[in-house]
């Protein structure tokens, strides 16, 4: 089922000529609205009369997350503060918080795309939706519960954590969607396992899972132990929260609501655009955006964009899942390396489990990589020689993927930290030293 | 008469206190243990026991997040002197019997030691040594020690 036809599966010239209006508009509007955005364009030296073309979005000045954090908290609103109606921040842990701001008007179009979403991954007025993600500042939570009540779904509101409360409603209530973070789908399997729950006995249709990276063997997992398909969930506060883009039924790429949200992608080094296809930083626009407008905001997640008719029938551009940050890519011996590459050499070790955690040291003057990971029974030998042997088998591995030599160490399980929204993987001690 | 004695293989980090937590575990437990040794590189080790009942302390380690694997000695009982050791392993020489780690204890009471051994083949390591004329311990016994 398609929730919104007209809009998401719209012939590709009337799309850009939408887009294009209402790019005009919202450049209009953040530069009367928002002194910040006027002094960015003028230094730019760019009036929001010069967009003429889809393609004049070029000559538009980008917005990081230092701009925001410049104007904190409420330097972009665009309209007078009582026509916002709701506030939600970002984490704040690489630094302040960047502050998101919603009309009535936003908090429909934030529904409208997530009940896109949710119905893209079969999503009815009958489905029992368990929403674990946090409800609070954290934009998860109440993404997922617009869409749902959008469509009419019954959402259980849980939030994260209290894992065994979690599994008991799971049961009683008989959910048959699963919202999470794929850390916490993982542990919240293992409790569940723990707990004794048969999954053949779970109604669960599908699950939803975002706001973190992830690797196509991490899905692989979920789906192993959930016994029921999985779907990405993209989205950042700063745009407006989950609901950015969402994956189909045919699990490759996620469509971009893209009337609503202008995907580019550059080169994070040069800034310049990047032809259609091509791997770089996803840059994003609002353009109905009406209490924050954002113009080309650098989100640092890297994907690729894929234009063509999806088996799915949408037309919406889709992007694939993200596959690295422009900011926790590490650079070792000048190499780059992503924490989602170690995840998918791990993965191919049978009886591993998917808990690692990867620290980066500087002993002398030379960059190393030491990879921890919990060690299983189904993996454990008791003969000295053969665990030396899956130790090196596994840094091998990683040296296949990444072209690196690491150090792996294998440490007893449940001992990494386990994490109930995004997981820590990195601890670059470099920087003290 | 059972002569493969159970022995517990617990996975250890090779960290301050890991050791001390998996005895404190066998402590609350009430478990007596018969027999132990340490393997370990400078990353990890392996520590193994005997104890009276394999079974229940594997689950009550594994309760307390350990990973546990039973595997199977031989205990011989040998001569508490000189030369006693060499004896034993020289029938597992003759026998081409590969013997992959071993460790041994004194019994006070009884002036003798008892040494375990880990041949690749167990059964034929059984075989040898009782062929040799050696005392191969019963895993009752063992345990009840």
């Amino acid at each position: 089922m398609i929730w919104n036809e007209e809009a998401e599966c719209m012939l590709q010239e009337d799309k850009e000529i939408l887009q294009l209006l209402r790019l005009r508009k919202v450049a209009k509007h953040a530069y009367n609205n928002v002194p910040y955005y006027k002094k960015l364009f003028d230094n730019a030296g760019i009036k929001p009369e010069d967009i003429k073309t889809l393609k004049d979005i070029e000559k538009l000045p980008f917005t990081t997350k230092d701009d925001l954090r410049k104007v904190y908290p409420f330097g972009m609103f665009a309209v007078s503060p009582k026509k916002i109606v709701e506030v939600h921040t970002s984490s704040g842990t690489t630094g302040k918080p960047t502050v998101s701001g919603y009309t009535r008007k936003d908090l429909k179009i934030w529904s409208e795309a997530m009940a896109r979403g949710l119905v893209m991954f079969g999503a009815t007025e009958e489905d029992i939706i368990q929403n674990t993600h946090g409800y609070g500042l954290f934009t998860g939570g109440f993404g997922v519960h617009y869409g749902a009540q959008k469509i009419g779904c019954t959402i259980i509101p849980i939030s994260t954590g209290q894992t065994k409360r979690q599994i008991e409603i799971m049961k009683d209530f008989g959910t048959t969607i699963m919202i999470f973070t794929p850390s916490y789908g993982l542990y919240l399997a293992e409790v569940a396992e723990e707990e004794g729950l048969n999954w053949e006995e779970m109604n669960l249709k599908s699950i939803g899972f975002g706001a973190e990276m992830w690797t196509v063997e991490i899905r692989r997992e979920i789906e192993k132990r959930f016994k029921a398909p999985a779907y990405n969930i993209y989205g950042l506060t700063e745009i407006i929260g989950p609901g950015v883009a969402l994956e189909c039924s045919t699990q490759d790429g996620l469509h971009i609501m893209e009337d609503h949200f202008y995907p580019e992608i550059i080169d994070p080094e040069t800034l310049e655009n990047l032809p259609e296809g091509e791997r770089g930083e996803l840059v994003l626009t609002t353009l109905t955006r009406e209490g924050m407008p954002i113009i080309r905001f650098r989100t640092k997640d890297i994907t690729t964009l894929r234009r063509g008719e999806c088996d799915c029938g949408r037309t919406l551009i889709k992007m694939d899942r993200i596959t690295g940050r422009t900011d926790d890519m590490l650079k070792i011996r000048g190499v780059a390396v992503f924490p989602s590459q170690i995840e998918k050499a791990l993965l191919k070790m049978d009886g591993l489990e998917p808990h690692y955690q990867i620290i980066a040291t500087r002993p002398h003057h030379l960059d190393e990589l030491e990879i921890l990971v919990e060690a299983s029974s189904d993996l454990f030998s008791d003969e000295i020689k053969e665990l030396v042997g899956i130790k090196k088998k596994i840094e091998n591995y990683i040296h296949n993927e990444i072209g690196l030599r690491v150090n792996v160490t294998l440490v007893e399980p449940k001992t990494l930290p386990r994490s109930e929204g995004k997981a820590v993987r990195v601890i670059d001690k470099r920087r003290f030293e | 008469m059972e002569l493969k004695i159970k022995q517990l293989s617990i996975f250890l980090e090779n960290r301050k206190g890991r050791m001390k937590k998996a005895l404190d575990v066998l402590e609350k437990g009430n478990v007596n243990i018969r027999a132990l040794s340490i393997a370990d590189t400078s990353d990890f080790g392996i520590l193994r026991l005997i104890v009276p009942e394999p079974l229940k302390t594997k689950k009550l380690l594994e309760e307390n997040s350990f990973i546990v694997k039973i595997g199977e000695v031989i205990a011989v009982r040998m001569r508490d002197e000189p030369g006693g050791l060499g004896e034993i392993l020289g029938i597992l020489d003759d026998n081409n019997i590969n013997l992959e780690y071993l460790y041994a204890f004194v019994e006070k009471k009884e002036k003798v030691a008892i040494v375990l051994l880990h041949p690749e083949d167990i059964d034929g390591g059984i075989k040898a040594l009782i062929d040799g004329g050696e005392e191969v311990i019963s895993a009752e016994e063992i345990y009840r020690l």
